[in-house]
């Protein structure tokens, strides 16, 4: 029992860190490829190609002071950052990274945890995530921050279902619900692969999308109309979760399409030898990361009453279907 | 049941899209404007005023700082004013008629290249700010060989230009002139054919020809709803009837539209800069006129008469003859007009401007009630305002 506590809280430490610092560098690979394809640097004072820009960033953080305007509801206005970043961190407790190695005769998995109820416990936390959004505009007490709230609250839940109902097809077809059995299966061939299964793919990740708030979905912030939306009234290192948390989300929301859709830490077609295991996670779950940022410098934004309209009117019918498609399909096969 | 109120909503003077310092109060009910009511004033410095305390040739200097954006266009507009009150009109050499012409296009591709940038971003699509900026750096560069500033040149002059296009300046212009088609293809290929794109300014902000005639609007937005109106057509000066070009109009007036007239704009002053390219004669750019102009420099420093006179000229300026005159040119956002009264002192008894830009905001509120908060933003992109030009 001892040891197993031991371990894990190892294991939690070293996730979080190695997590904090990916969420860091997905600032400065987005900073560095919006450069790339804005035909401009980026960072590139602090460190080698502005490699030491994260760390400078969160110093500074630190650094500014913490302005709580008045009139806002204090208790609500601190709670909100945390309750923004923590279920994204959360998130990452039930990813598998990669199989398991061997340390000191103990065999070591490549996770925090594998419930076997995985996909609802992200469902539920990623549930969470948007109270923080939410309440933070709330709470400023400042009209673009309901704003954006507001929007945050429409647009949420709404992508929320598409996404719910889009999981269920990858459910059926793994034939659980925990996460490391959904990627074990897919061994040899991804699930983005087998027939049909690339339309929940495409639907999740543009449901991923409106959920994390970016381009063209990042309503809630939308800078040009809402001077910044929900956290126009934070500052320091308030602010500063509340940008970590989105790119924390980003981040999980990679991780999971990885697990869902691009198998994992499974090479495509063949047997993924063990030392490769995590290097071809990460190598996804960046690829992804890369397209939310390449994404972000393509499209304009659309228009909220847009954004609903396409989430229940398209969305949510072509995830319906789809569920009733990939019943059908895979009954009548096997 | 709880009694329910409308949100109010102070958009600006400090917001991101409004432009500069417009204010916009909106009254919402959720995110529909069910009202909406523009402040002015934020940016007004009394330029008009402070005209009459000028001469002549200072007072040039104020016209750059309304719209910054087409500072050359303001120049020509004032200096084609005070010419036809000298009534000298003829006596502008060719080559500075010309090279009028060649700066003013360049200058109306800028603005719009502004236009084209923040429109965009306001909507979202920030990698085409870079873009449009990218090449409107290339045309301040070549306005700055020519007039030695970026922003505020004051460059025409009454009677011609300060100084003539230094070679450079011709090569540059047609390498220009020959790269520029294909990066318009880039912004097209980024914006035109893009459903987001088109989702947010396809029928939104819907002027009517009628409207737009009621309301006295002028330059790209009364060109989408459909009226051929230029005055570079339709009242030309600098000889821009000799020039082949078109007026692009458009028949529903959305946003979508004026963003399609003004990337036509862009190419038809290329096609203007291209024909002026190969038309720029030899010759001097300043009128040979004992009183507009003044002594050369190298004559100032040799002769003692010229040195005199260039004091003279400097501090009093010149006088012009009494009367009242207005002169109308095509400013990049539309009509931009100057009336001028003078009492044949050396300073204008009346200055005032029909500026394009606080005509075309009148506009705004029928465009956007009934809207949602996002399209308020597309709409004022759409109008192109400055608000320098608005306060004055």
């Amino acid at each position: 029992m001892l040891d197993f506590v031991i371990e894990s809280v190892i294991k939690v430490v070293v996730v979080f860190a190695v997590l904090m610092l990916f969420v860091a560098y997905t600032t400065w690979i987005e900073r560095k490829v919006l450069g790339r394809i804005q035909v401009r640097h980026g960072p590139n004072r602090v460190g080698p190609f502005g490699l030491l820009q994260p760390i400078a960033d969160g110093l500074k953080g630190f650094f500014k002071e913490d302005i709580i305007p008045s009139n806002t509801d204090r208790l609500l206005y601190a709670l909100a950052p945390a309750l923004s970043i923590i279920p994204a961190l959360l998130v990452v407790a039930v990813i598998p990274f990669g199989d398991q190695f061997t340390l000191f005769g103990r065999t070591i998995t490549m996770r925090i945890t594998d419930i076997n109820v995985g996909l609802l416990y992200i469902l539920g936390l990623a549930g969470l995530g948007e109270y923080g959004v939410m309440l933070g505009g709330w709470a400023s007490n400042n009209r673009y921050g309901l704003l954006g709230s507001l929007r945050t609250a429409a647009q949420m839940i709404s992508y929320e279902l598409a996404l719910g109902i889009t999981l269920i097809s990858v459910i059926m077809v793994s034939g659980s619900l925990s996460l490391v059995e959904i990627v074990e299966a897919q061994a040899g061939l991804w699930n983005v692969f087998k027939p049909i299964l690339w339309v929940p793919f495409i639907l999740y990740i543009i449901c991923g999308l409106a959920e994390i708030n970016r381009t063209p979905f990042d309503m809630p912030e939308a800078e040009s109309e809402l001077a910044c939306g929900f956290n126009i009234e934070y500052s320091s290192m308030k602010f500063a979760m509340f940008f970590m948390a989105e790119y924390a989300h980003a981040i999980s929301l990679a991780a999971l399409i990885t697990c869902l859709f691009l198998g994992g830490w499974n090479l495509p077609f063949v047997a993924t030898p063990g030392f490769l295991k995590l290097p071809v996670f990460l190598a996804k779950v960046f690829a992804l990361v890369f397209f939310f940022v390449w994404e972000r410098g393509t499209f304009p934004r659309l228009r909220y009453d847009q954004i609903m309209r396409f989430g229940w009117k398209v969305l949510m019918p072509i995830a319906l279907a789809n569920i009733v498609v990939v019943g059908l399909y895979y009954t009548v096969i096997a | 049941m709880a009694e329910t109120k409308n949100m109010i909503v102070n958009m600006g003077p400090q917001h991101p899209a409004t432009h500069g310092v417009l204010r916009v109060v909106l009254e919402l009910d959720g995110e529909i404007v069910v009202k909406a009511t523009p402040h002015l004033g934020h940016l007004h410095r009394g330029l008009e005023k402070l005209a009459e305390t000028k001469t002549y040739h200072q007072a040039l200097t104020l016209t750059d700082r309304m719209d910054y954006t087409g500072a050359l266009i303001n120049n020509l507009g004032y200096c084609l004013a005070v010419e036809k009150l000298l009534d000298i009109e003829d006596r502008i050499p060719e080559r500075a008629t010309v090279l009028r012409v060649l700066l003013c296009e360049l200058q109306r591709i800028a603005g719009h290249l502004l236009w084209l940038a923040t429109h965009a971003l306001d909507m979202g699509a920030m990698t085409v700010l870079f873009y449009a900026f990218r090449e409107r750096e290339t045309v301040i560069d070549l306005l700055e060989d020519v007039t030695g500033a970026r922003l505020t040149p004051s460059f025409v002059r009454v009677g011609g230009l300060a100084q003539d296009a230094p070679p450079v300046f011709f090569e540059k212009a047609r390498r220009f002139v020959q790269d520029f088609p294909s990066k318009m293809a880039e912004y097209e290929r980024l914006l035109t054919d893009n459903r987001i794109w088109r989702e947010r300014t396809e029928g939104i902000g819907i002027l009517s020809r009628e409207d737009c005639i009621q309301y006295a609007l002028t330059g790209p937005v009364l060109r989408a709803a459909g009226v051929e109106w230029d005055l570079r057509k339709k009242q030309p000066y600098c000889g821009y009837e000799t020039y082949d070009f078109e007026i692009p109009t458009g028949t529903k007036g959305d946003v979508f539209e004026r963003y399609l007239v003004r990337l036509e704009e862009m190419r038809q002053s290329l096609r203007i800069v291209e024909q002026a390219l190969d038309r720029v004669p030899d010759g001097p750019v300043m009128a040979d006129e004992a009183v507009v102009s003044p002594p050369p420099k190298e004559e100032v420093y040799e002769d003692i008469g010229q040195l005199i006179r260039h004091f003279k000229w400097m501090s009093a300026g010149f006088p012009v003859p009494e009367g009242d005159v207005y002169v109308g040119v095509e400013a990049t956002k539309g009509e931009l007009g100057y009336y001028l009264v003078s009492d044949g002192s050396e300073k204008p008894y009346r200055f005032r401007v029909r500026p394009p830009c606080f005509v075309n905001l009148q506009a705004l509120e029928d465009m956007i009630v009934g809207r949602m908060v996002a399209d308020v933003i597309a709409v004022i992109g759409s109008l192109d305002i400055v608000l320098g030009e608005i306060d004055r």
